[in-house]
């Protein structure tokens, strides 16, 4: 057991301490105070440049439309103001070409009394702007019809009341919409955690095992402790790596949003609901990434074993790889309707469960079994793998040469075994 | 009868890597191993060490099979770097200690030492891949002798390192030696051997085709050179019975001869014709023994 800690301290350690490691984990944990401060910093940047409130000039062939269309963009809390002008169209245009001014607006009623507008730019890409205008010219059409109408406030307002319209999903395994869309944002972001973690760590440990055998290390390992040993030594220690780094992140993230001002929190705060979390869904989040590292790393392991130079590492896990992504294209499909069948066979299946089954139990009410059925064909195929992938490395480890197909695994337990 | 090896053989599939070896090293002895690239003697090494079992034979440490138990006891060099490029020197030799059942306290203050003896203590905090493979090579050496092993292998400990440094291992595998570990060591440089081992193995193709003490093995090759010096000419003396062949050189000439007898004859009839200027029977080297044994099929 001695050497079994001393391998894992040896793998934690020598990781911990690497460059990139601080630089990644400072680095995220910065980003993380960036983004939680961000209304924050973008309300100070836009209160040194940006928005001066816009004056356009307005050409009111009509002479009625101008005051009214103030009057509902000053309602609106917009900060255009329109100003009208006696210059003729054409010269307008000119000013415009020549960057004068950015555009202006030509508004006139035609003998159905429908407002006309022009609205002349040079810019193709603004698009709010117009669509403010659009907006509020539409209030003033209303306005204008209404009056033609000689309908009254009250009754322009009952044309426009709302529809009571409430979804009401009776499916049984479904969470209200409210809860839906709370649980898809959180959903999503821990998906990716468990997506980057698996991927990042079990590829750690991949080229780990290949670099100590390239190197030559692997035969004194080996020879003090048995490649089994060495095997789960690794892997949790990598593992434990792992667990750190993310409860920093998860550390960061909590002091970042409950320090952050109150206005930030609820930009922010309130679009992840931090509040309302689910404590179920960050359990299930925790056992999930557990489970999918010990089975990506144990395979990662075995894979790592068989090539002979660090170059080839990426290539032997290929397969692997590949598979991590399938499984979160899946997951992320059922993203908006998690209840397509596909997903519930996905979610049973070992090198899916992770991502798949964290969605549907993260945003479904399932039944307990599922989850604990799932979880427990997952322990299964870890420990199948584990056994597998020990009597793999056992011969894995010793074998030299050009070893970059899966074929290899077969020689390597021939080799193990003698 | 510290580390003996029984009719060991080791096949991978169809290929026969080592072919009923049979040796024993006693303890606080040196052996060493000589053979051709590919000849099986990493192959032995690891069967020593464990790392892969036999199919025939048996492999005993003072009577007992080797394993994770007796490890702490064992120091080993494998052939190529066998350090981790990206930790420091330091690091490194205390992990591979601990690893090895040594105290890290006890380690740290021993790896002083070794490091100010190889003349390398600026590299302390240096990490590996910064290191010559000359010095990287010191390091390992210190890798495998710092726990104090009782038995240790080298494979190849020799190579990759300049004269003086040769000169410096040499002179700490011999103190080892002499605080009592067995120490077996693979070279395919003969001179190494010669100077160091009282005795040795030559392998060829997984066949041990040589073994026992250096005069054993060179009495029993049965060959020895005569070398002769004279004014005369020497034609007559490629007759006598007993000698094998003749080289001519430029005052006289070289004959290859079976005994001693053989020897003192040619002497004797050499004195007849004339004066002698130098008269010399040369032991064969091992580099002779080697390509009497292995270099036909390799030359």
């Amino acid at each position: 057991m001695r050497e079994f800690w001393i391998i894992f301290k040896q793998a934690f350690m020598t990781k911990a301490k690497t460059k990139s490691f601080v630089i990644t984990t400072v680095l995220v944990v910065a980003g993380i105070f960036l983004l939680s401060n961000l209304p924050r910093i973008l309300d100070s940047i836009d209160g040194i440049g940006g928005d001066e409130p816009t004056t356009l000039k307005v050409i009111d062939a009509s002479g009625q439309l101008k005051d009214p269309l103030a009057a509902v963009l000053q309602s609106n809390e917009s900060d255009i103001t329109v100003e009208a002008t006696e210059e003729s169209e054409k010269e307008l245009e000119k000013q415009v070409r020549s960057e004068d001014i950015d555009s202006f607006l030509t508004l006139s009623l035609d003998e159905t009394n429908t407002i006309q507008a022009k609205y002349t730019t040079l810019s193709s890409i603004e698009t709010s702007l117009p669509e403010t205008l659009r907006n509020a010219l539409q209030t003033v059409q209303a306005g204008v019809k209404a009056d033609e109408l000689s309908l009254s406030s009250e009754q322009v307002d009952s044309l426009f009341t709302q529809v009571n319209f409430e979804k009401n999903n009776i499916s049984a395994s479904a969470k209200s919409e409210d809860e839906l869309n709370q649980a898809r944002i959180l959903v999503y972001v821990l998906m990716f955690v468990i997506y980057f973690a698996v991927i990042l760590y079990s590829g750690m440990i991949a080229t780990e095992v290949a670099t100590e055998k390239s190197s030559r290390v692997m035969e004194i390992l080996i020879s003090s402790v048995s490649p089994v040993k060495h095997m789960f030594a690794k892997v949790l220690g990598i593992g434990t790596l792992g667990i750190v780094q993310i409860l920093l992140y998860g550390i960061a993230g909590f002091i970042a949003f409950k320090t952050s001002p109150s206005e930030a929190t609820e930009g922010i705060g309130s679009f992840f609901n931090v509040t309302d979390i689910n404590p179920m869904t960050l359990v299930y989040a925790v056992v999930f990434f557990l489970l999918g590292y010990f089975l990506y790393a144990t395979l990662a392991a075995l894979l790592g074993s068989l090539v002979s130079r660090t170059e080839d590492v990426q290539q032997m896990i290929m397969p692997m790889t590949l598979m991590i992504v399938a499984a979160f294209i899946l997951a992320a499909s059922g993203l908006g309707n998690p209840e397509l069948v596909y997903l519930k066979y996905a979610s049973f299946f070992p090198f899916f469960t992770p991502l798949v089954m964290f969605l549907r139990v993260g945003m479904l009410d399932l039944p307990m079994w599922e989850p604990l059925l799932a979880i427990v064909i997952m322990l299964v195929t870890i420990f199948v793998l584990g056994w597998f992938g020990a009597r793999v490395y056992r011969g894995g480890v010793l074998m030299y040469g050009p070893s970059r197909s899966l074929k290899d695994i077969k020689k390597a337990i021939q080799l193990g075994k003698e | 009868m510290a580390l003996q090896i029984e009719h060991v053989t080791k096949r991978f599939g169809d290929f026969t890597a080592v072919n009923d070896l049979s040796l024993t090293v006693g303890e606080g002895a040196m052996y060493g191993f000589l053979g051709a690239n590919g000849a099986g003697k990493t192959t032995t090494f690891r069967m020593i060490l464990g790392l892969l079992t036999p199919n025939e034979g048996t492999i005993t440490w003072n009577g007992k099979p080797i394993s994770y138990t007796t490890s702490p006891h064992i120091g080993y060099l494998p052939e190529e770097r066998g350090l981790y490029p990206k930790m420091k020197v330091e690091e490194q030799l205390l992990f591979l200690a601990e690893l090895r059942g040594m105290k890290r306290s006890d380690a740290k203050r021993e790896i002083g030492g070794w490091l100010d003896r190889f003349e390398v203590p600026q590299y302390l905090n240096k990490k590996v891949e910064e290191l010559s493979k000359g010095n990287q090579q010191k390091i390992q050496v210190i890798a495998a002798l710092l726990h104090k092993p009782k038995l240790i292998i080298l494979d190849e400990p020799f190579s990759g390192l300049d004269p003086v440094n040769v000169e410096m291992l040499k002179k700490a595998i011999l103190d080892i030696r002499n605080s009592g570990a067995t120490i077996v060591f693979s070279s395919h440089r003969m001179d190494h051997v010669e100077e160091l081992c009282e005795q040795f193995s030559i392998i060829d193709h997984g066949k041990q085709i040589v073994s026992g003490t250096l005069k054993e093995v060179k009495r029993s090759l049965g060959k020895q050179n005569v070398r002769i010096r004279s004014d005369y000419k020497l034609d007559a003396l490629a007759g006598l019975p007993g000698v094998n062949s003749v080289k001519p050189t430029i005052e006289g000439a070289v004959y290859q001869v079976d005994s001693d007898e053989t020897a003192e004859l040619l002497l004797t009839e050499a004195l007849k014709a004339g004066p002698v200027r130098q008269f010399e029977i040369e032991e064969p080297t091992l580099q002779d023994i080697f390509i009497a044994k292995v270099g036909k099929e390799h030359a």
